[in-house]
């Protein structure tokens, strides 16, 4: 059972109450995060967009538990969880939460179904790998087969291009069927056909699983396919259009 | 419940695949091997090479040593032994009385005199194997099995009784005993008779020497009968005589000392040859040679007393210290020549009881209780151990600073783990905050290094192991071939006195080897675990 499966009646999936993050670099401090309040909905899909600096990707680790507000809340799935002890963030980061980055973030060493394996292997122990590893397996070697990957479960990730890389991420991302996805300009460093399709592929997820996502990009026409934007500006939510109206249409 | 735990498969695996990809770990690798491998056969070839020493050591020396301060000695051993026996009876194997004065050798090599100092040791033949492996150590197989100051007639040892290989280097022992002392007695009669020829005789007409040399072996070349009176010969050609007894003329009648010899001695090698750089012993004496010993008398003041003797045969212990120092001579012979006997009663004196244990005895034990019947101010009982203490007590130190410095070896191959894990935990900044982005608790990234430098140090003492026993299994050939490639000598059988290196191999050694060697490895790997525990997720995610 995932943390995140704890009954709830809120109809919010994430929630950022007053978030601010500030980093000190000699003796400047650089305020990136002042107060920020967003909200997704359940099934929800937001895109999270603003000019660089504006503060986009902290939010998105901060949301990921990677980094901790200075102050404000974080809350999932009705449950607060920026000041749980450290132990229990890693393992709702490893249940929970879902993520893709833009440099696709790899292991080097594994193989695509290692590296979809890898929150797996993270998970178990040797001797509870041992029963699980059939299923886990199969379950990756599927994800990799919806995203096109079945003949290159066994490539190492300098092998594979920069579309296919992302789809492994995005298979690593799910194999712990996670809650919520964050992806952080996951077309970044993709042309535009590959870009396109892992655009698609994100909304197939939320349109026929129900998964949660917040996609951080600056790119508008990526921006339009998500069903709700949050504009970001010197680090205060400038624009939040959750697209509930649009969702209940 | 596996599904909320935080497990530690992944450390296996990437552990196992740091391992096969980053072949500059396995420099270290190699530091360990070669620290594991030193170490277990410096251990061993010590061990082999103490244990031998103990050994020889324990062979000459008796488990006991029951000695009085007085160079004169104590008298009446008999009645000391029977004291000792109702001590600690149960515990001994046998006791054998000597007598041990320090003297001087001389003898002639060549018209010069050789002196050496010397411990002149009076044993009793018949008990004196009983005690100590001294029998052994002879030269002349019947004198191994049965001790007698008799010169033999031949037949002695031209090998190494202790070395297994049998090499041939003591070609001079050939006509060692009766044929070599007829043939330097007719050589000086010969030299002699030369010179007085050519003072008196420049007028007569002279034979040449060759044939005066013929002439002269032919009148005193052995006969079937032997060289003393029938009837005091055995078959063999040993006598019959008691060997304790001077064998000097009767007095009045000229020795001849083709046919009689003086008091038998057994010298050390050592002070009668010396081993070249081939591994040949060269001697400067052989049995059947006639030396002199000064020795003071018992009384007091002492007196220095000389005599002459017949070496009869050498005593080969291996340890150099004894070969070069140690003269045997019959008990009665040097009581009686030092005036230790009580010319009323006949009573022997002497300066110390050789006592041998059981094999179950307990070596302090019977000491202790010894000391405890004996005044200390009269008698000092020591084990052996005791006596050779300082030397044990040195080659065991030298053992641990060896056994420190050649552990450097591996802290050093230890401090290039650091120095790599370092670098590869720079390396690995960015797969580090993946790891932590898919929720890899710190400790579980400390895990993935520490278990890789324990990997490493499994490997490097492993492979450590295997090269140290195939080293240690095949020193003799290694130094055999290492000395054929260089040319030069790397083991001199002349300095050790052994014929191949000694070997040991202790498991409980090895064990504290690998062990060690694997700390240092998974020791070293610990700062560089915590740096990368450390890492921030999101720093290390945009490490570039």
């Amino acid at each position: 059972m995932s943390d995140l499966e704890i009954p709830s009646k809120t109809p919010l999936m994430l929630e950022t109450r007053q978030v601010c993050k500030q980093y000190q670099s000699g003796t400047t401090t650089l305020e990136v995060l002042r107060g920020v309040d967003f909200t997704l909905e359940k099934e929800g899909f937001l895109a999270v967009v603003g000019q660089s600096g504006s503060g986009k990707s902290t939010l998105l680790h901060v949301m990921g538990l990677l980094d901790a507000p200075d102050s404000g809340e974080v809350w999932i799935n009705g449950r607060r969880i920026d000041n749980l002890p450290v132990r229990e963030k890693d393992r709702l980061r490893n249940s929970s939460i879902g993520m893709v980055f833009q440099a696709y973030h790899l292991l080097p060493e594994l193989t695509a179904l290692e590296n979809v394996l890898a929150p797996l292997l993270i998970r178990y122990g040797i001797f509870d790998w041992f029963t699980q590893r059939r299923a886990a397996q199969e379950k990756a070697e599927e994800l990799l087969d919806r995203f096109g990957l079945s003949d290159r479960l066994h490539h190492r990730p300098r092998q594979l291009s920069g579309g296919e890389m992302q789809r492994v991420a995005i298979a690593r991302a799910l194999i712990t069927d996670p809650q919520v996805l964050l992806a952080d300009e996951p077309t970044g460093n993709l042309d535009e056909e590959s870009g396109a399709g892992i655009i698609e592929a994100l909304a197939e997820l939320n349109q026929d699983k129900g998964l949660s996502i917040v996609l951080v990009t600056h790119d508008a026409d990526i921006a339009s396919q998500a069903r709700g934007i949050v504009r970001l500006a010197a680090g205060i939510v400038d624009i939040m259009n959750s697209g509930a109206a649009d969702s209940a249409a | 419940m596996a599904d909320n735990a935080i497990g530690d498969m992944y450390k296996l695996l990437l552990c196992w695949r740091y391992l096969r990809t980053r072949w500059i770990a396995l420099a270290s690798v190699i530091s360990v091997t070669l620290g594991v491998a030193t170490m277990i056969v410096v251990n061993s070839v010590m061990a082999g090479f103490s244990h031998e020493m103990q050994t020889r050591i324990h062979g000459i020396l008796s488990d006991i040593v029951f000695e009085s301060h007085s160079l004169s000695g104590f008298q009446d051993p008999q009645w000391h032994i029977e004291e000792i026996e109702r001590a600690a009876g149960d515990q001994i194997a046998g006791m054998t009385p000597t007598v041990a004065v320090p003297a001087m050798l001389s003898f002639q090599v060549r018209g010069q005199w050789v002196t050496r100092q010397v411990m002149f040791i009076g044993i009793d033949p018949r008990t004196h194997a009983q005690v100590s492996d001294f029998g052994q150590y002879l030269q002349h197989p019947t004198n191994r099995e049965q001790l007698s100051f008799s010169l033999r007639e031949g037949g002695y040892d031209t090998t190494d009784s202790q070395n297994p290989t049998k090499t041939p280097t003591r070609p001079a022992l050939e006509h060692a005993g009766w044929p070599h002392r007829r043939m330097r007695v007719e050589r000086e009669r010969l030299w002699k008779e030369r010179l007085e020829t050519k003072k008196s005789a420049e007028n007569k007409a002279t034979r040449s020497v060759d044939q005066q040399v013929q002439d002269v072996l032919a009148a005193t070349s052995p006969k079937d009968d032997s060289p003393e009176t029938s009837s005091d010969v055995t078959e063999d050609g040993e006598s019959r005589k008691n060997p304790f007894q001077t064998a000097r003329p009767a007095q009045g009648r000229a020795m001849d000392p083709a046919k009689e010899q003086f008091t038998g001695i057994v010298p050390g090698i050592g002070l009668a040859s010396f081993r070249n750089r081939q591994g040949v012993d060269q001697f400067l004496t052989l049995p059947g040679d006639d030396v002199k010993i000064t020795f003071p008398t018992a009384g007091t003041p002492p007196k220095a007393v000389s005599d002459n003797f017949t070496i009869v045969d050498f005593y080969e212990s291996k340890m150099s210290e004894y070969d070069s120092n140690f003269v045997f001579v019959p008990i009665d012979a040097l009581q009686r020549m030092r005036g230790m006997i009580d010319p009323q009663t006949g009573i022997p004196s002497v300066n110390s009881i050789q006592i041998r244990l059981k094999p179950d005895a307990k070596l302090n034990e019977v000491r202790d209780r010894l000391r405890e019947v004996f005044p200390s101010d009269l008698y000092a009982i020591a084990t052996w151990r005791d006596k050779q203490g300082p030397l044990l007590s040195a080659v065991d130190m030298e053992m641990a600073v060896l056994n420190i410095l050649l552990f450097l070896i591996i802290a050093v191959a230890g401090f290039g783990i650091l120095a790599i894990f370092f670098m590869i935990v720079v390396e690995k900044t960015r797969d580090i905050g993946i790891l932590k982005a898919l929720g890899a608790t710190s400790s579980g990234i400390a895990g993935i290094f520490l278990g890789y430098g324990l990997f490493l140090g499994l490997l490097g003492a492993g492979a450590g192991l295997v090269l140290g026993l195939s080293i240690t299994y095949n020193i003799n050939q290694i130094r055999l071939a290492v000395e054929w490639c260089t040319g030069s000598r790397v083991f001199d059988p002349s300095i050790y006195y052994f014929f191949q290196i000694p070997t040991i191999i202790d498991p409980v050694t090895i064990g504290w080897i690998i062990i060690g060697a694997i700390v240092i490895a998974t020791g070293s790997s610990v700062l560089p675990a915590v740096r990368a525990a450390r890492l921030h997720a999101v720093e290390a995610l945009r490490h570039e």
